[in-house]
Protein backbone atom coordinates (compact mmCIF):
# COMPACT_ATOMS: atom_id res chain seq x y z
CA UNK A 1 0.00 0.00 0.00
CA UNK A 2 2.71 2.55 0.96
CA UNK A 3 5.32 3.71 -1.62
CA UNK A 4 3.79 2.16 -4.03
CA UNK A 5 5.30 4.61 -6.74
CA UNK A 6 8.64 2.99 -5.51
CA UNK A 7 9.99 -0.50 -6.47
CA UNK A 8 10.99 -1.94 -3.66
CA UNK A 9 14.72 -1.73 -2.70
CA UNK A 10 16.21 -5.12 -1.14
CA UNK A 11 19.03 -3.33 0.24
CA UNK A 12 16.94 -0.35 1.73
CA UNK A 13 18.78 0.92 4.92
CA UNK A 14 16.29 3.36 5.97
CA UNK A 15 12.46 3.18 4.75
CA UNK A 16 9.77 5.87 5.72
CA UNK A 17 6.32 4.61 5.17
CA UNK A 18 3.55 7.07 5.60
CA UNK A 19 4.78 9.27 7.63
CA UNK A 20 3.13 12.45 9.36
CA UNK A 21 5.20 14.68 11.38
CA UNK A 22 3.22 17.24 13.28
CA UNK A 23 3.88 20.01 15.65
CA UNK A 24 0.64 19.48 17.88
CA UNK A 25 -2.12 19.65 15.62
CA UNK A 26 0.20 21.61 13.35
CA UNK A 27 0.86 19.29 10.75
CA UNK A 28 4.48 20.43 9.05
CA UNK A 29 4.41 17.21 6.02
CA UNK A 30 1.85 14.16 5.85
CA UNK A 31 2.07 10.91 3.75
CA UNK A 32 6.14 10.93 3.25
CA UNK A 33 6.72 7.38 1.86
CA UNK A 34 10.42 6.81 0.49
CA UNK A 35 13.17 4.63 1.15
CA UNK A 36 17.23 5.33 1.55
CA UNK A 37 19.63 2.60 -0.11
CA UNK A 38 22.56 1.05 0.81
CA UNK A 39 25.92 3.29 -0.45
CA UNK A 40 23.07 6.38 -1.03
CA UNK A 41 24.24 9.37 -0.65
CA UNK A 42 20.58 11.12 -0.24
CA UNK A 43 19.35 14.84 -0.16
CA UNK A 44 16.52 15.98 2.14
CA UNK A 45 15.81 19.32 -0.03
CA UNK A 46 12.91 21.69 0.25
CA UNK A 47 12.51 25.35 0.65
CA UNK A 48 13.27 26.87 4.30
CA UNK A 49 11.20 25.79 7.29
CA UNK A 50 9.31 23.28 4.84
CA UNK A 51 10.18 20.91 7.61
CA UNK A 52 13.77 19.13 6.33
CA UNK A 53 15.06 18.92 9.81
CA UNK A 54 12.27 17.89 11.18
CA UNK A 55 12.15 15.26 9.11
CA UNK A 56 15.77 14.35 9.92
CA UNK A 57 14.74 14.87 13.78
CA UNK A 58 12.17 11.86 13.59
CA UNK A 59 14.66 9.76 10.99
CA UNK A 60 16.97 9.53 14.18
CA UNK A 61 14.16 9.59 17.02
CA UNK A 62 14.04 13.03 18.36
CA UNK A 63 10.71 13.08 17.80
CA UNK A 64 7.62 10.75 17.38
CA UNK A 65 5.84 11.07 14.55
CA UNK A 66 2.43 11.62 14.25
CA UNK A 67 1.16 8.98 12.08
CA UNK A 68 3.81 6.27 10.04
CA UNK A 69 6.87 4.89 10.82
CA UNK A 70 10.43 4.63 10.59
CA UNK A 71 12.45 1.29 9.52
CA UNK A 72 16.23 0.74 9.98
CA UNK A 73 16.72 -2.55 7.65
CA UNK A 74 13.70 -3.67 7.94
CA UNK A 75 13.54 -3.16 11.84
CA UNK A 76 10.81 -1.25 13.06
CA UNK A 77 12.63 2.17 14.84
CA UNK A 78 9.42 4.47 15.93
CA UNK A 79 7.95 1.54 17.20
CA UNK A 80 10.36 0.75 19.59
CA UNK A 81 10.41 2.05 23.07
CA UNK A 82 13.04 5.22 23.30
CA UNK A 83 14.74 3.29 26.08
CA UNK A 84 15.16 0.40 24.13
CA UNK A 85 16.83 2.39 20.83
CA UNK A 86 20.27 1.49 22.29
CA UNK A 87 21.10 -0.75 18.81
CA UNK A 88 19.62 1.53 16.57
CA UNK A 89 21.53 4.22 18.02
CA UNK A 90 24.73 2.42 17.27
CA UNK A 91 23.67 2.15 13.16
CA UNK A 92 23.32 6.19 12.80
CA UNK A 93 25.95 9.00 13.39
CA UNK A 94 24.52 11.98 13.52
CA UNK A 95 26.05 15.99 12.71
CA UNK A 96 24.32 19.08 13.96
CA UNK A 97 23.81 21.92 12.08
CA UNK A 98 25.98 23.60 14.15
CA UNK A 99 28.20 20.69 15.24
CA UNK A 100 27.01 20.60 18.24
CA UNK A 101 30.54 19.40 20.20
CA UNK A 102 29.99 19.61 23.66
CA UNK A 103 32.13 22.88 24.36
CA UNK A 104 32.86 22.08 28.04
CA UNK A 105 34.94 19.58 26.09
CA UNK A 106 37.82 19.47 23.93
CA UNK A 107 37.78 18.12 20.11
CA UNK A 108 39.21 14.42 21.58
CA UNK A 109 37.04 14.21 24.35
CA UNK A 110 33.93 14.91 22.01
CA UNK A 111 34.91 12.00 20.20
CA UNK A 112 35.96 9.56 23.01
CA UNK A 113 33.42 9.98 24.89
CA UNK A 114 30.57 8.16 22.61
CA UNK A 115 33.38 5.50 22.72
CA UNK A 116 33.70 5.55 26.20
CA UNK A 117 30.09 5.42 27.03
CA UNK A 118 29.46 2.89 24.32
CA UNK A 119 32.61 0.59 23.96
CA UNK A 120 34.73 -1.42 26.38
CA UNK A 121 37.86 -0.55 24.47
CA UNK A 122 40.51 0.56 26.48
CA UNK A 123 41.80 4.10 26.64
CA UNK A 124 45.18 3.21 24.90
CA UNK A 125 42.77 2.13 21.40
CA UNK A 126 40.46 5.09 22.14
CA UNK A 127 43.13 7.62 21.82
CA UNK A 128 44.17 6.00 18.45
CA UNK A 129 40.67 6.18 17.02
CA UNK A 130 40.39 9.78 18.37
CA UNK A 131 43.26 10.31 16.46
CA UNK A 132 41.99 8.48 13.50
CA UNK A 133 38.59 9.87 12.78
CA UNK A 134 40.15 13.34 13.51
CA UNK A 135 42.81 12.53 10.82
CA UNK A 136 39.86 11.40 8.58
CA UNK A 137 38.27 15.01 8.79
CA UNK A 138 41.75 16.66 8.42
CA UNK A 139 41.77 17.93 12.28
CA UNK A 140 45.13 16.05 12.66
CA UNK A 141 46.60 18.04 15.71
CA UNK A 142 43.91 19.98 17.13
CA UNK A 143 42.80 17.28 19.36
CA UNK A 144 43.15 19.45 22.85
CA UNK A 145 41.43 22.61 20.92
CA UNK A 146 37.80 23.36 22.58
CA UNK A 147 35.33 23.92 19.73
CA UNK A 148 34.89 28.08 20.50
CA UNK A 149 38.68 27.81 19.90
CA UNK A 150 38.37 26.46 16.14
CA UNK A 151 36.29 28.44 13.22
CA UNK A 152 32.60 27.12 11.95
CA UNK A 153 33.95 24.82 9.25
CA UNK A 154 36.16 23.10 11.59
CA UNK A 155 33.09 22.94 13.84
CA UNK A 156 31.20 20.71 11.27
CA UNK A 157 34.08 19.17 10.14
CA UNK A 158 34.60 17.81 13.82
CA UNK A 159 31.21 17.35 13.86
CA UNK A 160 31.58 15.04 10.96
CA UNK A 161 34.16 13.04 12.78
CA UNK A 162 32.20 12.72 15.81
CA UNK A 163 28.87 11.45 14.26
CA UNK A 164 31.52 8.25 13.36
CA UNK A 165 32.98 7.92 16.22
CA UNK A 166 30.98 4.57 16.80
CA UNK A 167 31.25 3.76 12.63
CA UNK A 168 28.28 3.84 12.00
CA UNK A 169 26.46 2.54 9.18
CA UNK A 170 24.40 5.90 8.35
CA UNK A 171 25.36 9.42 8.55
CA UNK A 172 23.31 12.17 8.84
CA UNK A 173 24.55 15.55 8.20
CA UNK A 174 21.98 18.96 9.06
CA UNK A 175 23.36 21.73 6.46
CA UNK A 176 27.00 20.68 6.51
CA UNK A 177 27.44 23.65 3.71
CA UNK A 178 25.69 26.26 5.65
CA UNK A 179 27.58 29.36 6.68
CA UNK A 180 30.95 27.97 4.60
CA UNK A 181 33.11 29.63 1.92
CA UNK A 182 32.62 27.96 -1.12
CA UNK A 183 36.11 25.62 -1.16
CA UNK A 184 35.56 24.91 2.53
CA UNK A 185 32.24 23.75 1.53
CA UNK A 186 33.74 22.23 -1.97
CA UNK A 187 36.24 20.56 0.84
CA UNK A 188 33.32 18.93 2.93
CA UNK A 189 31.53 17.83 -0.13
CA UNK A 190 34.63 15.79 -1.51
CA UNK A 191 34.95 14.62 1.95
CA UNK A 192 31.31 13.01 2.10
CA UNK A 193 31.77 11.80 -1.53
CA UNK A 194 35.37 9.95 0.19
CA UNK A 195 33.66 8.75 3.43
CA UNK A 196 30.96 7.21 0.91
CA UNK A 197 33.85 5.69 -1.36
CA UNK A 198 35.87 4.40 1.09
CA UNK A 199 33.79 3.14 4.29
CA UNK A 200 30.66 2.71 2.57
CA UNK A 201 28.52 4.57 4.53
CA UNK A 202 24.89 5.64 3.54
CA UNK A 203 25.05 9.15 4.00
CA UNK A 204 21.57 11.72 4.44
CA UNK A 205 22.14 15.09 4.19
CA UNK A 206 19.76 18.03 4.74
CA UNK A 207 20.90 20.78 2.55
CA UNK A 208 19.61 23.38 -0.24
CA UNK A 209 22.79 24.54 -1.25
CA UNK A 210 22.44 23.66 -5.13
CA UNK A 211 26.18 22.77 -5.93
CA UNK A 212 26.45 20.86 -3.57
CA UNK A 213 23.52 18.48 -4.28
CA UNK A 214 24.28 18.21 -7.79
CA UNK A 215 28.14 17.18 -6.94
CA UNK A 216 27.26 14.91 -4.73
CA UNK A 217 23.91 13.34 -4.35
CA UNK A 218 22.60 9.92 -6.14
CA UNK A 219 19.00 10.09 -5.00
CA UNK A 220 16.76 12.59 -2.75
CA UNK A 221 13.57 13.72 -1.58
CA UNK A 222 12.00 17.14 -2.39
CA UNK A 223 9.70 18.48 0.33
CA UNK A 224 6.83 20.25 -1.02
CA UNK A 225 5.58 23.33 0.89
CA UNK A 226 2.53 23.81 -1.06
CA UNK A 227 0.96 20.55 -1.20
CA UNK A 228 2.45 19.57 2.67
CA UNK A 229 4.06 16.18 1.02
CA UNK A 230 6.82 14.94 -0.70
CA UNK A 231 7.30 16.67 -4.53
CA UNK A 232 9.48 14.43 -5.71
CA UNK A 233 11.92 11.32 -4.84
CA UNK A 234 15.24 10.54 -7.02
CA UNK A 235 18.20 11.79 -8.68
CA UNK A 236 18.88 15.49 -8.20
CA UNK A 237 20.32 15.68 -11.87
CA UNK A 238 17.54 13.58 -13.38
CA UNK A 239 14.45 16.04 -11.70
CA UNK A 240 16.43 19.31 -12.71
CA UNK A 241 15.02 18.59 -16.12
CA UNK A 242 12.45 15.31 -16.05
CA UNK A 243 10.51 16.14 -12.80
CA UNK A 244 6.70 16.24 -13.16
CA UNK A 245 6.76 18.28 -10.36
CA UNK A 246 7.41 21.91 -11.45
CA UNK A 247 8.09 23.29 -8.13
CA UNK A 248 11.05 20.55 -8.01
CA UNK A 249 12.41 21.96 -11.28
CA UNK A 250 12.08 25.33 -10.07
CA UNK A 251 13.74 24.69 -6.85
CA UNK A 252 16.51 23.14 -8.41
CA UNK A 253 17.07 25.49 -11.42
CA UNK A 254 17.06 28.29 -8.79
CA UNK A 255 13.28 29.75 -10.11
CA UNK A 256 14.70 29.84 -13.78
CA UNK A 257 12.44 28.04 -15.80
CA UNK A 258 9.03 30.45 -14.99
CA UNK A 259 8.57 33.79 -15.29
CA UNK A 260 10.48 35.28 -12.37
CA UNK A 261 7.23 36.93 -10.60
CA UNK A 262 4.88 33.88 -11.35
CA UNK A 263 4.12 31.75 -8.03
CA UNK A 264 4.79 27.86 -8.03
CA UNK A 265 1.79 26.23 -9.46
CA UNK A 266 1.10 23.87 -6.44
CA UNK A 267 0.43 20.62 -7.76
CA UNK A 268 -2.45 19.11 -5.70
CA UNK B 1 -11.64 41.18 -5.84
CA UNK B 2 -12.68 44.48 -7.39
CA UNK B 3 -9.45 45.54 -4.92
CA UNK B 4 -7.31 43.15 -6.85
CA UNK B 5 -8.56 44.28 -10.58
CA UNK B 6 -8.20 48.03 -9.64
CA UNK B 7 -4.92 47.62 -7.76
CA UNK B 8 -2.80 47.65 -11.38
CA UNK B 9 -4.66 51.06 -12.59
CA UNK B 10 -3.83 52.63 -9.08
CA UNK B 11 -0.33 52.12 -9.36
CA UNK B 12 -0.09 54.12 -12.91
CA UNK B 13 0.63 57.06 -11.51
CA UNK B 14 3.14 56.28 -9.31
CA UNK B 15 7.19 57.01 -10.02
CA UNK B 16 8.90 54.04 -10.97
CA UNK B 17 10.56 53.26 -8.29
CA UNK B 18 7.68 53.52 -5.96
CA UNK B 19 5.65 51.23 -8.41
CA UNK B 20 8.46 48.90 -8.18
CA UNK B 21 8.26 48.01 -4.54
CA UNK B 22 4.55 48.43 -4.23
CA UNK B 23 4.65 45.83 -6.53
CA UNK B 24 6.78 43.48 -4.64
CA UNK B 25 4.65 44.06 -1.90
CA UNK B 26 1.89 43.05 -3.92
CA UNK B 27 3.69 40.30 -5.55
CA UNK B 28 3.17 37.49 -2.37
CA UNK B 29 -0.42 36.62 -1.62
CA UNK B 30 -1.26 37.22 2.61
CA UNK B 31 -0.30 33.99 4.55
CA UNK B 32 -4.60 33.08 5.87
CA UNK B 33 -2.35 31.53 9.07
CA UNK B 34 -0.52 34.39 9.70
CA UNK B 35 -3.42 36.97 9.94
CA UNK B 36 -4.47 34.24 12.70
CA UNK B 37 -1.66 34.87 14.62
CA UNK B 38 -1.97 39.23 14.63
CA UNK B 39 -5.77 39.22 15.94
CA UNK B 40 -5.79 40.05 19.37
CA UNK B 41 -6.79 37.20 21.80
CA UNK B 42 -10.58 37.71 24.11
CA UNK B 43 -9.73 38.10 27.57
CA UNK B 44 -11.60 34.53 28.18
CA UNK B 45 -9.20 33.35 25.79
CA UNK B 46 -6.04 35.07 27.80
CA UNK B 47 -7.60 33.68 31.20
CA UNK B 48 -7.67 30.24 29.27
CA UNK B 49 -4.15 30.62 28.05
CA UNK B 50 -2.57 31.44 31.38
CA UNK B 51 -4.57 28.67 33.19
CA UNK B 52 -3.21 25.95 30.93
CA UNK B 53 -0.07 27.48 30.86
CA UNK B 54 0.07 27.58 35.20
CA UNK B 55 -1.14 23.10 34.68
CA UNK B 56 1.48 22.45 32.28
CA UNK B 57 3.99 24.04 34.57
CA UNK B 58 2.98 22.13 37.59
CA UNK B 59 3.14 19.06 35.53
CA UNK B 60 6.49 20.25 34.64
CA UNK B 61 7.67 20.18 37.83
CA UNK B 62 5.89 16.84 39.08
CA UNK B 63 7.40 14.91 35.76
CA UNK B 64 10.98 16.87 36.57
CA UNK B 65 10.93 15.70 40.13
CA UNK B 66 9.56 12.30 39.42
CA UNK B 67 12.60 11.96 36.73
CA UNK B 68 14.93 12.71 39.30
CA UNK B 69 13.92 10.45 41.52
CA UNK B 70 14.39 7.47 38.81
CA UNK B 71 17.90 8.99 37.94
CA UNK B 72 18.54 9.01 41.95
CA UNK B 73 17.57 5.35 42.11
CA UNK B 74 19.68 4.65 38.94
CA UNK B 75 22.31 6.21 40.60
CA UNK B 76 21.84 4.43 43.81
CA UNK B 77 21.85 1.19 41.86
CA UNK B 78 24.63 2.34 39.49
CA UNK B 79 23.12 2.76 36.42
CA UNK B 80 23.40 5.80 36.31
CA UNK B 81 26.28 7.54 33.84
CA UNK B 82 27.76 10.33 34.05
CA UNK B 83 31.72 11.37 33.87
CA UNK B 84 32.91 11.47 37.62
CA UNK B 85 35.38 14.11 36.48
CA UNK B 86 32.37 16.63 34.73
CA UNK B 87 31.28 15.59 38.40
CA UNK B 88 34.18 17.19 40.44
CA UNK B 89 34.03 20.14 38.27
CA UNK B 90 30.77 20.77 39.37
CA UNK B 91 31.65 20.30 43.21
CA UNK B 92 34.37 22.49 42.61
CA UNK B 93 32.41 25.17 41.09
CA UNK B 94 29.20 25.31 43.33
CA UNK B 95 31.84 24.32 46.58
CA UNK B 96 34.97 25.91 46.72
CA UNK B 97 34.55 28.70 43.85
CA UNK B 98 31.57 29.71 46.01
CA UNK B 99 33.96 30.42 49.35
CA UNK B 100 34.62 34.34 48.50
CA UNK B 101 31.22 35.40 48.12
CA UNK B 102 29.53 33.32 51.15
CA UNK B 103 32.88 34.55 52.96
CA UNK B 104 31.99 38.49 52.39
CA UNK B 105 27.80 37.93 52.48
CA UNK B 106 27.87 35.81 56.10
CA UNK B 107 30.48 38.15 57.51
CA UNK B 108 28.84 41.15 56.97
CA UNK B 109 25.15 39.22 57.91
CA UNK B 110 26.79 38.68 61.32
CA UNK B 111 28.25 42.26 61.67
CA UNK B 112 24.56 43.80 60.47
CA UNK B 113 22.79 41.56 63.24
CA UNK B 114 25.27 42.07 66.27
CA UNK B 115 25.03 46.23 65.69
CA UNK B 116 21.05 45.84 65.08
CA UNK B 117 20.85 43.84 68.27
CA UNK B 118 23.69 45.90 70.31
CA UNK B 119 21.93 49.14 69.99
CA UNK B 120 18.85 47.78 71.42
CA UNK B 121 20.53 45.07 73.94
CA UNK B 122 22.93 48.21 75.51
CA UNK B 123 19.74 49.81 76.05
CA UNK B 124 19.52 47.51 79.22
CA UNK B 125 22.92 46.50 79.48
CA UNK B 126 22.55 43.03 78.02
CA UNK B 127 25.52 43.77 75.27
CA UNK B 128 26.65 40.35 75.83
CA UNK B 129 23.36 38.56 74.65
CA UNK B 130 24.43 40.24 71.42
CA UNK B 131 26.69 36.54 70.99
CA UNK B 132 23.57 34.60 71.37
CA UNK B 133 21.46 36.40 69.19
CA UNK B 134 23.86 36.37 66.69
CA UNK B 135 24.60 33.05 66.74
CA UNK B 136 21.09 31.62 67.10
CA UNK B 137 20.12 33.85 64.27
CA UNK B 138 23.19 32.41 61.91
CA UNK B 139 22.73 28.78 62.58
CA UNK B 140 18.91 28.39 62.92
CA UNK B 141 18.05 31.00 59.37
CA UNK B 142 20.53 33.78 58.10
CA UNK B 143 23.26 30.88 57.35
CA UNK B 144 21.60 28.95 55.76
CA UNK B 145 19.44 31.27 53.82
CA UNK B 146 21.90 33.95 52.97
CA UNK B 147 24.00 31.00 51.32
CA UNK B 148 20.96 29.34 49.62
CA UNK B 149 20.06 33.16 48.01
CA UNK B 150 23.89 33.70 47.03
CA UNK B 151 23.67 29.99 45.75
CA UNK B 152 20.93 30.86 43.64
CA UNK B 153 21.56 33.91 42.11
CA UNK B 154 25.22 32.02 41.10
CA UNK B 155 24.85 28.46 40.84
CA UNK B 156 21.24 28.16 40.08
CA UNK B 157 21.49 30.30 37.29
CA UNK B 158 24.49 28.78 36.29
CA UNK B 159 22.96 25.81 35.49
CA UNK B 160 19.90 27.16 33.62
CA UNK B 161 22.03 29.17 31.14
CA UNK B 162 24.76 26.22 31.11
CA UNK B 163 21.57 23.87 29.99
CA UNK B 164 19.64 26.02 28.45
CA UNK B 165 22.52 26.91 25.76
CA UNK B 166 23.89 23.58 25.71
CA UNK B 167 19.94 22.95 24.54
CA UNK B 168 20.06 25.99 22.30
CA UNK B 169 23.15 24.22 20.62
CA UNK B 170 21.55 20.76 20.27
CA UNK B 171 24.52 19.61 22.69
CA UNK B 172 21.40 17.56 24.26
CA UNK B 173 19.81 16.78 21.77
CA UNK B 174 23.73 15.30 20.62
CA UNK B 175 24.02 13.61 23.90
CA UNK B 176 20.83 11.76 23.54
CA UNK B 177 21.26 10.32 19.63
CA UNK B 178 24.97 8.41 21.39
CA UNK B 179 22.19 6.38 23.94
CA UNK B 180 23.53 8.79 27.08
CA UNK B 181 20.61 9.29 29.04
CA UNK B 182 20.87 13.36 28.81
CA UNK B 183 19.28 13.34 32.50
CA UNK B 184 21.54 10.90 34.35
CA UNK B 185 24.82 12.87 32.60
CA UNK B 186 23.53 16.32 32.98
CA UNK B 187 21.33 16.88 36.03
CA UNK B 188 22.18 14.20 37.77
CA UNK B 189 25.83 15.29 38.84
CA UNK B 190 24.63 19.10 39.32
CA UNK B 191 22.02 17.88 41.97
CA UNK B 192 24.29 15.56 43.65
CA UNK B 193 27.07 18.29 44.16
CA UNK B 194 24.56 20.94 44.84
CA UNK B 195 23.69 18.69 48.11
CA UNK B 196 26.69 18.08 48.91
CA UNK B 197 28.18 21.13 48.89
CA UNK B 198 25.15 23.34 49.93
CA UNK B 199 25.61 21.82 54.17
CA UNK B 200 29.06 22.46 53.88
CA UNK B 201 28.88 25.86 52.83
CA UNK B 202 26.02 26.32 55.59
CA UNK B 203 28.13 25.26 58.34
CA UNK B 204 31.07 27.99 57.06
CA UNK B 205 28.90 30.66 56.43
CA UNK B 206 27.84 30.26 60.02
CA UNK B 207 31.43 30.59 61.35
CA UNK B 208 31.74 33.09 59.33
CA UNK B 209 28.96 34.99 60.85
CA UNK B 210 29.53 34.28 64.42
CA UNK B 211 33.23 35.50 63.85
CA UNK B 212 31.46 38.88 61.94
CA UNK B 213 29.42 39.37 65.24
CA UNK B 214 32.62 38.65 67.30
CA UNK B 215 34.24 41.94 65.70
CA UNK B 216 31.27 43.99 66.66
CA UNK B 217 31.55 42.28 69.94
CA UNK B 218 35.15 43.60 70.19
CA UNK B 219 34.20 46.83 69.17
CA UNK B 220 31.97 46.93 71.85
CA UNK B 221 34.00 45.58 74.83
CA UNK B 222 32.77 42.30 74.53
CA UNK B 223 36.37 40.17 74.92
CA UNK B 224 36.35 37.48 72.03
CA UNK B 225 37.24 34.42 74.50
CA UNK B 226 33.99 35.81 76.19
CA UNK B 227 32.17 36.31 73.43
CA UNK B 228 33.00 33.11 72.13
CA UNK B 229 32.10 30.93 75.39
CA UNK B 230 28.63 32.89 74.79
CA UNK B 231 27.75 32.08 71.51
CA UNK B 232 28.65 28.07 73.16
CA UNK B 233 26.14 28.34 75.81
CA UNK B 234 23.46 28.55 73.18
CA UNK B 235 24.96 26.94 69.87
CA UNK B 236 24.67 23.85 70.36
CA UNK B 237 24.36 20.45 67.66
CA UNK B 238 20.57 20.33 67.84
CA UNK B 239 20.24 23.91 66.81
CA UNK B 240 22.61 23.87 64.48
CA UNK B 241 21.82 20.89 62.55
CA UNK B 242 18.47 22.73 62.16
CA UNK B 243 19.88 24.77 59.54
CA UNK B 244 22.26 22.40 57.82
CA UNK B 245 19.01 20.11 57.89
CA UNK B 246 17.40 22.71 55.63
CA UNK B 247 20.26 23.74 53.61
CA UNK B 248 20.20 19.77 51.81
CA UNK B 249 16.32 20.94 50.74
CA UNK B 250 17.57 24.40 49.59
CA UNK B 251 20.12 22.84 47.71
CA UNK B 252 18.06 20.53 46.03
CA UNK B 253 15.73 23.04 45.07
CA UNK B 254 18.13 25.48 43.88
CA UNK B 255 19.47 22.75 41.84
CA UNK B 256 16.07 21.20 40.87
CA UNK B 257 15.16 24.98 39.19
CA UNK B 258 17.77 25.52 37.55
CA UNK B 259 18.33 22.68 35.89
CA UNK B 260 14.18 22.09 35.14
CA UNK B 261 14.47 25.81 33.28
CA UNK B 262 17.58 24.66 31.46
CA UNK B 263 16.46 21.41 30.21
CA UNK B 264 12.79 23.19 28.92
CA UNK B 265 14.66 26.70 28.08
CA UNK B 266 13.52 27.83 24.09
CA UNK B 267 16.44 26.83 22.00
CA UNK B 268 17.10 30.18 21.67
CA UNK B 269 19.44 33.29 23.34
CA UNK B 270 16.46 34.67 24.31
CA UNK B 271 15.09 31.04 26.06
CA UNK B 272 18.22 31.09 27.96
CA UNK B 273 17.56 34.56 29.25
CA UNK B 274 14.10 33.80 30.27
CA UNK B 275 15.13 30.32 31.47
CA UNK B 276 18.02 31.99 33.73
CA UNK B 277 15.44 34.63 35.02
CA UNK B 278 12.41 31.67 35.86
CA UNK B 279 15.36 29.51 38.09
CA UNK B 280 16.45 32.09 39.99
CA UNK B 281 12.65 34.04 40.14
CA UNK B 282 12.23 29.98 41.53
CA UNK B 283 14.73 29.19 43.66
CA UNK B 284 14.38 32.01 46.04
CA UNK B 285 10.87 31.45 46.10
CA UNK B 286 11.10 28.01 46.69
CA UNK B 287 13.74 28.71 49.15
CA UNK B 288 11.25 31.04 51.29
CA UNK B 289 8.10 29.26 50.77
CA UNK B 290 10.17 25.80 52.37
CA UNK B 291 11.59 28.01 54.88
CA UNK B 292 8.50 29.15 56.13
CA UNK B 293 7.31 25.41 56.00
CA UNK B 294 10.15 24.47 58.13
CA UNK B 295 9.56 27.15 60.80
CA UNK B 296 5.70 26.10 60.90
CA UNK B 297 7.24 22.69 61.09
CA UNK B 298 9.79 23.31 64.09
CA UNK B 299 7.66 25.21 66.13
CA UNK B 300 4.65 22.58 65.90
CA UNK B 301 7.48 19.77 66.86
CA UNK B 302 8.75 22.28 69.87
CA UNK B 303 12.32 22.07 67.75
Amino acid sequence: MSGSDEIPQPKAKVAVRDLTMAYGSFVVMRDLNFEINERDIFIIMGGSGCGKSTLLRHLIGLMEPAKGSVLYDGEDFTATDPADRGRFIKRFGVMYQSGALWSSLTLAENIALPLEENTDLPAKIIRELVSYKLALVGLSGYEDYYPAQISGGMNKRAGIARAMALDPDILFLDEPGAGLDPLSSRRLDDLILRLRDSLGSTIVIVTHELASIFAIANNSIFLDTATRTQGAIGDPNELRDHSENPAVRLFLRRGEELEPLDPPTPSS
Amino acid sequence: MREHAEAPTSLEGLPNNLRGLMELALAVPEESEAGDKTRPPSELKKLGTVSISVWHSVLSVAEFVGMSLLSFGRFLTGRARFRSGEFWLIVQECGANALPIVTLISFLIGLILAFVGNVQLASFGASLYVADLVGIAMVREMGVVMTAIIMSGRTGAAFAAHLGSMKANQEIDALKTFGFNAFDYLVLPRMLALVLMMPLLTIYANVVGILGGMLVGAAVGIPPALYWYETLTVVNLSNSSLGIFKSVFFGLAIAMSGCLQGMNAASSSSGVGKATTRAVVASITSIIVLDSAFAVIFTVLDI
